[in-house]
C-alpha cells in the first residue's frame, strides 16, 4: 500500500512540488501521469526512499518514510521496492544470468541461481540466460529488466515510463506484462508516464478486478 | 567475492583501455622491480665478497679496477706484482694476513685462480666432495662451476690463456679436480681454485726456454694481486699510503672504490627511478582518467545499483575494485617483466656466469612493488570512486 497526505518536496534550489493526497491498497496500480517536469521522478524517488519528503506525510507498504536513515532506507529499498527504469540499463558487460545477479549483489543478498532462473522463467526468457543485452530484441530486454525488478519479490513495483518509444503494439504487451506480472506478486504497481495510452491499455476488467487509481500531476 | 567478479566484468568491458592501463602501469613497476633486484644483487655481492678484505695490493693502475678483477672477479686486472714485494708486505707490523691471488687462465670462461687455502676459509667455504689440493695441478671447483660443466671428483682439463675463453690452451699442463666446494653464494662459487704454484708451473713450462730461463723465472716470480687483512683497523690510516709511496705497488680499499662504484651508479639509477616515476605517474592518471570516464559513462547504471538497493559504499566499493584488479595485474606483469630485464641485462653485460646480476631473485624489497601498484591504482580510483558514491539517483529518474 501507499499513503500519501500534504507530501511535499522542495529542491535545494528553491522549487518546491505538492503532491495531490492517495491512499492507494496493496495489490492495485496506481498510474502517476502528468507532462515532463511535473515532479512524476521526484513522486517514484520519494516512494523510493531515495530522498526524504520535506512535508507531509508518506507512508509504502506499511513503513513511514523520511524516519529513515540512509543505510535503513538502501535496506528497505532493496527488499521493498522493485524497479522498472525507462531505459532499462542492463550491465552490457553482464550476461542476462549475471545481471540478474548483480541485482541480488546490490541488494546484498546471497546470490540465489534457482530464484533468478525462476524470474526468468515467469518471464517467458529463461533461456536466454547466457545472453549479452546486445543480444536481446528490446522485448525480451524488457522483460529481463522486469525479471530483474521483481527478482526479490517486492511489495511495490515502480515502472518509469514503460511504454515510451514503443508502438500501440508493443506498449499494450509492456502493459499486459506489467500487469500481470505485478498481480502474480500480488505487488503494488505504480507506473510512471506521460504516454496518455497507458491507462486506456488497461482492460476495463482488470480495472475492476484489481483496483485501479490514476494521480495526475501538474507542472507546477 | 561477487564485488571482484563483478568489477572484473566491468574492467574488461573496455579492453583496450583496461589493457592500456595494466600495460602503463607495468612498465613503470617493471623499472622498479628491475631497480630493487639490481641494487640487491650488487649490494649483497660487494657485502659477501668483500667482507674481510681490508686492502687490495697490485699493480699500479685503476684502483676499482683492482677490485673488480681480484675480488670480485668481474674484470680484467692492471698487471702483476712481484712475490718478493708481496712477501715483504706480508711481514709489515700492520698486517694480519695476506691472500695471494694469480689470474691468467680460465676453463671454459671460469676463471682459474692460483691461490692458498686461506682464500677458502676467508669465504667459510665448506667443501661438499673431495679435499682441498695438496700439491700443484690439483683444482677445486666452485660450486656452480661444477654444476655447469658437470665435472666431477677425478675430472681432468687443461686451462686457456687468458680471462675469456678462446685462448691457446695449455695443453701439456693437465688440472685434475680432487674437491668440489659447497655452495656459499660467494665469488667461489663461480671460481677454480688452485695452488699459487699451479699458475707458475703452466706458465714456466709454456714459456722457459730452458732451466737457466726458468730458474730466472723462478726468482722473479709473480703474482696478480694480494687480499690484506689488517691487524688493526687504524691501519687503515697509514698502510695504504705506506704501499702507494713507497713500493711500486698499489693498495686499493674496497670498502671505497665500492661506494665511488656505486656513486656512479647512482646517476644511471637515478635516471632510471625518474623515469620510473614518470611512468607511474602517467599510469596514475591514466587510470584516474579510466575511472572517472567509467564512472560518467555508466552513472546511469550506478544509479540503477543504488535504486535495487545498493548503499552507495558499495558501488564505490565497485570502482575501487576495478583499480584493485588494475593494481594487481599490473603488479604481476610488473614483476615479471621487471625479472625478465633483469635476466636480460645478465645476459647482455654475460655477467650470468658471474652472478652478479640475473632474474628469478626475490629480496624482500620487492614486496613494495605491489605496495606501490596498489597505491598508484587505489589512489587515482578515490574521485572516480567519491564520483560513483555520490551518483544521483534522481538524475537517472529525470533522464538526466
Amino acid at each position: 500500500m501507499i499513503r500519501t497526505a500534504g507530501l511535499t518536496y522542495r529542491y535545494p534550489g528553491g522549487v518546491a512540488l505538492d503532491f495531490p493526497d492517495v491512499d492507494v491498497p496493496q495489490g492495485t496500480v496506481l498510474v502517476l501521469s502528468g507532462p515532463s517536469g511535473c515532479g512524476k521522478s521526484t513522486w517514484l524517488a520519494l516512494a523510493a526512499a531515495l530522498v526524504a519528503p520535506t512535508g507531509g506525510e508518506l507512508v509504502v507498504a506499511g513503513q513511514a518514510l523520511g524516519t529513515l536513515n540512509k543505510l535503513a532506507s538502501d535496506a528497505w529499498r532493496a527488499r521493498t521496492i522493485g524497479f522498472l527504469p525507462q531505459k532499462l540499463h542492463l550491465s552490457a558487460a553482464l550476461t542476462v544470468q549475471q545481471n540478474l545477479a548483480m541485482a541480488q549483489w546490490a541488494a546484498g543478498v546471497p546470490e540465489n541461481t534457482p530464484r533468478i532462473h525462476d524470474a526468468l522463467a515467469a518471464l517467458g526468457v529463461a533461456g536466454l540466460s547466457g545472453r549479452l543485452p546486445a543480444q536481446l530484441s528490446g522485448g525480451q530486454a524488457q522483460r529481463v529488466a522486469l525479471a530483474r525488478a521483481v527478482l526479490l519479490q517486492p511489495t511495490v513495483i515502480l515502472a518509469d515510463e514503460p511504454t515510451a518509444s514503443l508502438d500501440d503494439e508493443a506498449a499494450a504487451d509492456a502493459v499486459q506484462l506489467l500487469l500481470g506480472t505485478a498481480a502474480s506478486q500480488a505487488a503494488t504497481l505504480v507506473i510512471a508516464t506521460h504516454d496518455a495510452r497507458v491507462v486506456s491499455l488497461i482492460p476495463p476488467k482488470e480495472k475492476g478486478e484489481i483496483g485501479f487509481q490514476t494521480l495526475r500531476l501538474l507542472r507546477q | 567475492m561477487k564485488t571482484l567478479f563483478f568489477a572484473w566484468r566491468y574492467l574488461w568491458s573496455r579492453p583496450l583501455a583496461a589493457a592500456l592501463n595494466v600495460l602503463l602501469l607495468s612498465l613503470g613497476l617493471a623499472s622498479i622491480t628491475f631497480l630493487l633486484l639490481v641494487g640487491y644483487q650488487l649490494s649483497k655481492a660487494f657485502d659477501r665478497d668483500l667482507a674481510g678484505i681490508d686492502v687490495v695490493v697490485g699493480a699500479k693502475g685503476s684502483p676499482m679496477q683492482l677490485i673488480l678483477s681480484g675480488v670480485l672477479h668481474v674484470d680484467v686486472p692492471p698487471g702483476n706484482v712481484p712475490l718478493k714485494a708481496v712477501n715483504e708486505l706480508a711481514k709489515h707490523p700492520l698486517v694480519a694476513s695476506v691472500i695471494p691471488i694469480s689470474l691468467g687462465d680460465n676453463f671454459q670462461a671460469y676463471r682459474i685462480v692460483g691461490t692458498s687455502h686461506a682464500y677458502v676459509d676467508l669465504y667459510d667455504a665448506q667443501l661438499a666432495q673431495g679435499r682441498l689440493w695438496a700439491q700443484p695441478m690439483q683444482v677445486v671447483l666452485g660450486a656452480t662451476v661444477a654444476r655447469k660443466l658437470g665435472l666431477q671428483l677425478g675430472s681432468t682439463f687443461v686451462g686457456s690463456h687468458g680471462l675469456t675463453p678462446g685462448g691457446h690452451a695449455h695443453g701439456g699442463s693437465i688440472y685434475t679436480v680432487v674437491g668440489i666446494l659447497a655452495p656459499s653464494g660467494s665469488v667461489l662459487d663461480r671460481l677454480i681454485l688452485t695452488d699459487t704454484a699451479s699458475v707458475w708451473q703452466v706458465h714456466e713450462d709454456y714459456t722457459a726456454l730452458d732451466e737457466e730461463d726458468r730458474a730466472i723465472m723462478i726468482d722473479e716470480r709473480e703474482i696478480t694481486l694480494a687480499l690484506v687483512q689488517y691487524k688493526t683497523p687504524l691501519a687503515a690510516v697509514t698502510f695504504p699510503r705506506y704501499v702507494n709511496t713507497t713500493t711500486g705497488m698499489q693498495a686499493a680499499a674496497p670498502a671505497m672504490e665500492i661506494t665511488r662504484l656505486l656513486h656512479m651508479l647512482g646517476l644511471g639509477t637515478d635516471v632510471l627511478r625518474a623515469f620510473a616515476g614518470v611512468l607511474l605517474l602517467t599510469a596514475g592518471l591514466s587510470v584516474f582518467i579510466a575511472l572517472w570516464s567509467a564512472v560518467r559513462e555508466r552513472r546511469a547504471d550506478l544509479a540503477l545499483l543504488r535504486m535495487l538497493g545498493a548503499p552507495a559504499s558499495r558501488v564505490a566499493a565497485l570502482l575501487l575494485s576495478e583499480a584493485l584488479w588494475l593494481g594487481l595485474l599490473a603488479a604481476v606483469f610488473g614483476l615479471a617483466l621487471g625479472q625478465a630485464f633483469t635476466a636480460a641485462l645478465g645476459w647482455f653485460l654475460q655477467l650470468d656466469t658471474s652472478l652478479l646480476v640475473g632474474g628469478m631473485v626475490w629480496p624482500s624489497a620487492l614486496w613494495l612493488v605491489p605496495l606501490v601498484a596498489l597505491s598508484v591504482s587505489l589512489g587515482a580510483a578515490l574521485l572516480p570512486a567519491w564520483g560513483a558514491y555520490r551518483v544521483s539517483v534522481l538524475a537517472l529518474l529525470q533522464g538526466r
